[in-house]
């Protein structure tokens, strides 16, 4: 494998998004206060021209280039532009917000520039060192922007537990692909795999391996057993940075798993094992997710608990090792990021100077001041809890056609009881919209681009699930054509 | 002679002496820094040991990015720690529990 100009054609997208960031870095140092909105336009620009490219430089059959470093094909490139994608409608999300808060800084967006970045590394990688690279380039600037609101002691605690425990996350990972190493000698997912096949490997220190990873993982994803970071992260960061952390890095997690479970350790006497592990994590996410989840009276809080909840979801699809089961998590993510940006959005719009609408009864008489907000916040609490009209009900019957086609119907039933707990709450938070009256009631949102946005991205869950087929036929096309079980 | 699974048993000591020197640590976010210094340290030892009885240099290679990011995590870690201490006056495990639910 030797380096060509076409391979630097596969990246052009990343290599944009590099320029683009190093661009911004230099020219907010030359901007004045008062004129930090050319900083955000750019950013904005950068991220939808790098969500363009992405798709631009589609490859219809997955090509490994740069030395096995990167592979490109449709998965990536259509996971790379939704990412960007999002980056661009959180920001727009939270620009009001951050002006508030003096967060409207050059800082804030080129460490987000430099996220998307590592995620879109991780999407289209093709070997452990870019794997591990893009993630260390999420988790850095994550961390970083966690503690960016410098004054505030609940945002440093945030920021030092969520170092700490991504750090262990780190650990636990690269010890496993050392293991990897170890068993397989290589690094490239393709010479693992056909490693692995060829039956030159060591069984055992591969299972070895595998559970450092699984831990690893679950850590990332925020899984029960490893899931003490999320509710103390999304409570305690700034909520423009809970709802960048609550919604693209779950779609570079997932195709972080698809590339370390379902392609490199895809081998039938691995499946099996990881399977096992993964049925633990999911069941245990459902139930403490959902559970816990009804006890929180902060609305951040809440959604952490229903992020641990609905990444059980996602594994629940992940761990059939069949391509439906995969296009169905890939459906799950691919909707539940929107059902996430919409319900940390609600939050960031209602926000106002030195007041954080981050507490649940806050919210009460919101259908009287806001009614159009207050209908969307519905549509997105239906779509979380899997009620019809909204996709948020597909994407649970997918997910549980995948698991009973997998032949175990109890982990189906698992699904759906505790789908009903966490109705509970979803519908708690309508009933307060409603029905609760609140003294120092929310005001009118001013904020006109957020609220478009979260119109348009509230009805765009409900489009979703009136016709549903379109975007499961991608899902299915994608996974098809990508995901090379070896 | 030292084997392969001498190196192996010794990056697993450290590896096993980072994760408890984080979680029986009570004492302060210092020390939870070094336990996650030398757990990547373990990690080095494993991918070198296995470079160098595999004949294969991409191990070797892993490692330096690894020890590139330890820096860069140190950094941040380190930077995260002043603006703890600056909000919070302490730096000790038990004292940052502010969030909890």
């Amino acid at each position: 494998m030797n380096f060509q100009l076409s391979d630097l054609y596969a990246i052009s997208a990343e290599i944009f998004l590099l320029c683009g960031v190093s661009v911004i870095l230099l020219l907010d140092l030359f901007l004045s206060e008062t004129r930090r909105n050319v900083t955000y336009f750019l950013s904005l620009f950068v991220l939808v021209v790098t969500s363009v490219i992405s798709l631009l430089v589609f490859d219809f059959e997955p090509r490994v280039v740069m030395n096995g470093l990167v592979v490109s094909g449709p998965l990536s490139a259509t996971l790379k532009s939704i990412l960007c994608g999002l980056i661009a409608i959180g920001l727009i999300y939270s620009k009001d917000y951050l002006q508030c808060r003096g967060l409207h800084r050059g800082e804030y967006y080129s460490l987000t520039l430099f996220a998307a970045l590592g995620m879109m590394v991780m999407a289209s990688s093709n070997h452990f060192l870019s794997l591990y690279l893009g993630l260390e380039l999420l988790s850095l600037s994550l961390y970083a922007m966690v503690a960016l609101r410098r004054d505030s002691g609940r945002s440093s605690e945030a920021a030092i537990k969520y170092f700490v425990l991504g750090a262990i996350a780190s650990g636990m990972l690269l010890y496993g692909m050392s293991m990897i190493y170890g068993a397989t000698g290589n690094l490239n997912i393709e010479a693992i795999v056909s490693s692995i096949n060829s039956g030159n490997s060591d069984l055992n220190l591969l299972r070895l391996g595998l559970v450092f990873i699984i831990v690893g993982v679950g850590f990332k994803l925020g899984a029960v057993p490893f899931h003490m970071w999320i509710p103390d992260v999304y409570q305690g960061s700034p909520t423009s940075v809970t709802l960048l952390i609550g919604t693209a890095p779950k779609i570079a997690a997932f195709a972080f798993i698809i590339r370390l479970l379902a392609e490199s350790l895809g081998h039938p006497s691995l499946h099996q094992e990881w399977s096992q592990m993964l049925t633990v994590l999911a069941v245990a996410s459902l139930l403490i997710g959902n559970v816990v989840a009804i006890a929180q009276t902060n609305f951040k809080r809440m959604l952490a608990y229903s992020t641990i909840a609905h990444m059980g979801f996602l594994l629940l699809g992940f761990l059939t090792g069949s391509m439906n089961g995969y296009s169905a998590s890939l459906f799950y993510i691919l909707t539940y990021v929107f059902m996430a940006l919409a319900g940390f959005g609600v939050i960031l719009l209602l926000s106002k100077d030195g007041f954080e609408a981050e507490e649940l009864s806050d919210l009460g008489g919101l259908s009287r001041s806001n009614p159009w907000s207050a209908f969307l916040l519905m549509i997105v609490m239906f779509s979380m809890a899997g009620i019809p009209p909204t996709v948020g009900f597909w994407s649970k019957l997918f997910i549980i056609q995948s698991v009973i086609e997998f032949e175990s119907v109890w982990l189906a039933v698992v699904a759906v009881m505790t789908s009903l707990i966490g109705a509970f709450y979803y519908l708690r938070v309508v009933k307060i919209m409603y029905f609760d009256s609140n003294e120092s009631s929310t005001t009118r949102i001013r904020y006109r681009a957020g609220l478009v946005v979260f119109s348009i991205n509230g009805l765009m869950l409900l489009g979703m699930g009136l016709f549903p087929g379109w975007l499961l036929l991608l899902c299915q096309s994608l996974i098809q054509d990508s995901v090379r079980v070896f | 002679m030292i084997t392969l699974s001498h190196y192996l048993v010794l990056g697993a000591i450290l590896f096993s002496v980072s994760i408890a020197g984080i979680f029986l640590n009570r004492k302060n976010i210092i020390i939870i820094l070094m336990s996650i210094e030398l757990m990547l340290l373990a990690v080095n030892m494993n991918f070198i040991a296995f470079s160098h009885y595999l004949g294969d240099l991409s191990g070797q290679i892993f490692v330096f990015f690894i020890l590139t990011v330890a820096a860069a995590e140190a950094a941040i870690g380190l930077a995260i720690l002043v603006v703890l201490f600056r909000n919070l006056k302490t730096i000790n495990v038990d004292d940052v529990g502010g969030l909890r639910g």
